[in-house]
Formats: structure tokens, C-alpha cells, sequence
């Protein structure tokens, strides 16, 4: 019963995949999140929009990925992606993806799943007040599928 | 151990790694001089003071500019901030409300400003508070001329800011932190530390840890206000710093303060002080 509410809430927030694993509901262990946040597998391709886009992942305005060179202008405020499989499992980098901070403290990374406890909660890039809960800055599934595409670059 | 207990110890020591220099750092700017007119010199770095604990050196956003965008404040007559402050002139003579004064009744020619950009915001006794140019302007446009204030933000504002700091080029940025003004001060550092909005991010984390580094296209700076107003080539206007400050935490995906709000007072009193001992630039020229 407590889950359906959880799940029923995130429907609410997010307004996408109605299967979607609320954020309180995540279990981090370590920093990272063992359980699929929606039980469909990623789509790397998918992650990798997600990952270039300014709307949404924005990933490359902090690092650098040789694979996705094709995309202008990479940021250097984090590590290289390249070999990101190599130092982290799949658990790992989902828990880095929903919540960096779980992992690294205070890091400067955003927190991708996260949708309350914000100081000065704005509406998207408006300027204005927003109440919580906010949405997600990735959904579940945009987060499985930069999963996938992590997992893909080796050294 | 079981097989958790060191993929745990390998995850913190992959952690520690990271934080130890994967990470890229801030970066000082390459060398560069700017001589403004080839007369006035300017100091775009000098030792950051003792009560600014992130900082080793301070460095004006000239720096990390591309040489072609630098090239504009080279030469008055190439920077096309300067066009405001000629329509200043004109307004700074022109009689305006109820007591039949302009600026140059009671101030003469706007010469006599020298010095004043450097020293604001400042504490004001009278108003109890700090205070910054542009409220200066509309306190004697209100209780001195008998004419409406300005809006905080126009474009009439910035301009007047403009002529006003034109006058103090080249003198060393020098906001007193401590006194009367202290507790403004203090709540500046505290707006200036916060991680506002979803993206959970401060002024610090840009403009603090990663100066000189690449943020996708542009180069960060340390967000240093010794310049403003500022002609911004994309804006084609003067920009305050008010509104630079609120187009900053708007990417946070944060709620915003407003231009003449006490809190971006407080916070221009302190980003003002961590460019102390900087050179009064204004008005000069950003991406
Ligand atoms: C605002 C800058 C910023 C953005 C945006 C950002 N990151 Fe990060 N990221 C960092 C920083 C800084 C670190 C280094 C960890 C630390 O010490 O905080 C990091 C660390 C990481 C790591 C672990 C480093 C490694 O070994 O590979 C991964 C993986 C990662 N980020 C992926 C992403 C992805 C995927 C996105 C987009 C969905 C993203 N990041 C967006 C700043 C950012
Ligand atoms: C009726 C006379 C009068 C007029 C007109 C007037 N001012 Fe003033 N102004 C003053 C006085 C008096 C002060 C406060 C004394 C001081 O600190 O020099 C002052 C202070 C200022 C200050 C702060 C200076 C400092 O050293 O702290 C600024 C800036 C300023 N005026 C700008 C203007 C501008 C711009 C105009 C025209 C829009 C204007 N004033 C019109 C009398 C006037
Ligand atoms: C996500 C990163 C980021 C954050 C957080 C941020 N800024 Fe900025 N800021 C920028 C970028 C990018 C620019 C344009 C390049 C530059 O000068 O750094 C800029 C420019 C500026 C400038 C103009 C500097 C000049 O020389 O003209 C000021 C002033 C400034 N920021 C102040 C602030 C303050 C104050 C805060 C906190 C309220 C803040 N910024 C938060 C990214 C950021």
C-alpha cells in the first residue's frame, strides 16, 4: 500500500512513466542504487541525447566524453567520462546520477532524481518561486538510459 | 572480508582519488596588462584580502576573456559602453522635477564623483542601511530635485552608474567591510556561499573553485564586480549588478531576488569586497 502511494506520487510529480521509482523511495547504499528506478532497461542511444542536451542531462557542459566529440564544447568542472565503466558499476553510476552527493559529498554535481528539500525552489529557468515537489531534472527512464550509454564507455 | 566489504573500501578509495585532482580546479588566467586610453592603468589582479578565505588572488573577468572581446576596452573610442555614459552627460544636465535642478546644479560636472564608485555600497547614516549608487541617485532625485526615482534597473540608471564610474577609473576598488557595515557584509558571505535552486549551486562553486576553467563554451571568471556597469556584446546594453546577479541564480533553477533588493545589497557589498584592491573598470566590455 505504501508503495503504490509512493509510485502514485512520483506519477504526479513527474507526469511521465507512471512506474517510476519515487525519489524517497530509492535506496542508496554506499551511494549507489542497486534497483532499476523503472524495470525497463536503458537505451544508451537515448542516454546520450539525454547527455548532450541543455535541457536536460546538460552532462557535457562539466565533462569532457572523447566518444561524444562530435558534440561542441565540453566543460572541464568534472573528470573525463572516458572509462567511466571502468571505475564504476551499474549500481554505482545510477546512485551518482540520482544523487552525486550520496556518493561524493557536497559535490558540485546536480542531483538528478532529487525533488525536494532545494533553498529557493525556482520554476525551471524562469526566475520564479516553485513549490515542491519539483519534477525530476531526468526522469527514471532518461536516467536508466545515461546508465546504459556510461556503461558503454571503456578504456 | 566478504566481497561487499571491499567494493566499499574501493568505492572510498576511488572517492578520494577523484577528490584529490581528477577534478579540475581553479585556474589562474593567462598573463595579461590592460591600459586603458594608454593612460589609465588598470589592476586586474592583486593579492585577495585576508578576510576572503577562497581566494589567493583576485582577478578582474578582463582576464579570462577572449583577446578579441578584451580588445574593446582598450580605446574609449572602441568601447561601446561609452555611447550611455555621453546620453548620462546629457541627462546629468538637464533640469528635472519639482525643484527645477539637475545633477550639475548642486554637483557640477560629474568630475566631482571621483572616488565614489570605489567606496560603494556604502553605509549611509542617514538611511540606516548600505546603500549603492543607483539608490544615491534616486535619493536625490527624490528628496533633492522633487523628481520621480528611476526605476532600479533601467536603462537611465545603468547609464548614470556608468558616468558616475567612469570618474573613479583606475583607483583601487575599496568597500569597507567592517563597522556599521559589517552585518550586511556578513549576510552577503552567507547569500554568496548558499547552494540555491535544483541545480543546488553557489556563487562559490562556479566562481570560487573552478575560475579559468571551461563551463562548455565560456571560461569562467571569479564573478569579480570591479567592472560594472558592463557592456555585454550580446545584450548590446549596459548591464547592472543586480542583474547580472539575478541572471546567475536564475540558472540555478533557483527563485530569484530583485535588482535593489536588500539582499543583492548585501551581496554586492561583499562580492565588491572580494575584488578589493582591484581597479574601478567600468564601464568595460563582457561576452
Ligand atoms: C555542474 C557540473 C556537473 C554536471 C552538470 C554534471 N556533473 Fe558529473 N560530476 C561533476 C563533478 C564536479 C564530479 C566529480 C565528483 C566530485 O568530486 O564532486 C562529477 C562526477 C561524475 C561521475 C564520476 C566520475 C567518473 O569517474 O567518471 C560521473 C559518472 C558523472 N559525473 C556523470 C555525469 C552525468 C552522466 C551527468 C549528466 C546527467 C553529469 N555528470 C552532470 C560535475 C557535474
Ligand atoms: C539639490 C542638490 C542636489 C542635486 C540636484 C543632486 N544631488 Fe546628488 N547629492 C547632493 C548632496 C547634498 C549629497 C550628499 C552629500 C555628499 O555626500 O556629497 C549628494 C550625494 C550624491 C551621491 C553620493 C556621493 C557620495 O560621495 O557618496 C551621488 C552618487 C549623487 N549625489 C548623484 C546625483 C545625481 C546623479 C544627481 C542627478 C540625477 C544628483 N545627485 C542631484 C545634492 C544634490
Ligand atoms: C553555474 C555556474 C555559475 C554560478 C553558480 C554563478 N555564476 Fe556568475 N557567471 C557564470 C558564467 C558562466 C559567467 C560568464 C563568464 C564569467 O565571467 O564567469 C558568469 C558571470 C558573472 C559575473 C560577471 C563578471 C564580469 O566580469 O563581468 C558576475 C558578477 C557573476 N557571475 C556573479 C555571480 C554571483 C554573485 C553568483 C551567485 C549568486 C553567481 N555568479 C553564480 C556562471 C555562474
Amino acid at each position: 500500500m505504501k508503495r503504490t502511494t509512493l509510485i502514485l506520487a512520483s506519477m504526479l510529480i513527474s507526469g511521465t512513466a507512471w512506474a517510476d521509482t519515487a525519489y524517497e523511495a530509492v535506496a542508496f547504499v554506499d551511494g549507489a542504487v542497486a534497483e532499476s528506478l523503472t524495470g525497463t532497461p536503458g537505451d544508451a542511444a537515448e542516454g546520450r541525447k539525454v547527455m548532450e542536451s541543455k535541457a536536460l542531462g546538460n552532462c557535457v557542459t562539466c565533462h569532457q566524453v572523447t566518444a561524444m566529440a562530435d558534440v561542441p564544447f565540453h566543460g572541464e568542472i568534472g573528470p573525463s567520462l572516458d572509462g567511466a565503466a571502468d571505475r564504476w558499476d551499474e549500481a554505482q553510476l545510477r546512485g551518482i546520477i540520482a544523487n552525486a552527493k550520496m556518493t561524493f559529498e557536497g559535490s558540485m554535481m546536480p542531483s538528478f532524481y532529487k525533488t525536494t528539500g532545494f533553498i529557493r525552489p525556482g520554476d525551471a529557468f524562469t526566475g520564479k518561486a516553485a513549490t515542491e515537489p519539483l519534477a525530476p531534472l531526468l526522469t527514471g527512464q532518461q536516467i536508466e538510459d545515461v546508465v546504459a550509454y556510461l556503461l558503454t564507455l571503456k578504456e | 572480508m566478504n566481497a561487499n566489504a571491499i567494493k566499499a573500501m574501493l568505492t572510498s578509495a576511488a572517492v578520494v582519488a577523484l577528490s584529490c585532482g581528477a577534478a579540475v580546479a581553479e585556474q589562474e588566467p593567462a598573463p595579461g596588462v590592460l591600459v586603458i586610453n594608454g593612460d589609465i592603468e588598470i589592476t586586474t589582479e592583486v593579492k585577495a584580502p585576508d578576510y576572503i578565505d577562497g581566494l589567493d588572488m583576485a582577478y578582474s573577468g578582463w582576464r579570462f576573456r577572449a583577446s578579441e572581446t578584451q580588445a574593446f576596452e582598450l580605446d574609449d573610442f572602441d568601447n561601446p559602453g561609452m555611447i550611455f555614459v555621453e546620453e548620462a552627460q546629457v541627462v546629468w544636465d538637464t533640469v528635472d522635477g519639482s525643484e527645477g535642478k539637475s545633477c550639475a546644479s548642486c554637483h557640477d560636472g560629474p568630475e566631482s564623483m571621483k572616488g565614489v564608485r570605489a567606496v560603494y555600497p556604502k553605509w549611509n547614516e542617514a538611511a540606516g542601511k548600505v546603500t549603492t549608487i543607483e539608490d544615491e541617485i534616486n535619493n536625490c532625485r527624490t528628496t533633492r530635485m522633487g523628481a520621480e526615482a528611476w526605476d532600479y534597473n533601467s536603462d537611465t540608471i545603468r547609464s548614470m552608474n556608468g558616468l558616475i564610474t567612469l570618474q573613479s577609473r583606475g583607483m583601487p576598488v575599496n568597500v569597507a567591510v567592517d563597522g556599521p557595515a559589517k552585518e550586511t557584509w556578513e549576510k552577503g558571505k552567507e547569500l554568496y556561499y548558499a547552494r540555491t535552486g535544483q541545480l543546488e549551486l553557489s556563487c562559490a562553486n562556479c566562481h570560487e573553485d573552478h575560475y579559468g576553467d571551461l563551463i562548455r563554451a565560456e571560461v569562467l571568471s571569479q564573478g569579480q564586480i570591479n567592472g560594472f556597469p558592463v557592456y555585454r556584446l550580446k545584450d548590446s546594453v549596459l548591464t547592472g549588478v543586480h542583474n547580472r546577479f539575478k541572471g546567475c541564480v536564475r540558472d540555478t533553477r533557483a527563485e530569484t531576488y530583485s535588482p535593489g533588493s536588500d539582499e543583492f545589497r548585501a551581496l554586492e557589498l561583499y562580492v565588491s569586497s572580494r575584488g578589493n584592491g582591484l581597479s574601478v573598470e567600468g564601464p568595460s566590455v563582457r561576452n
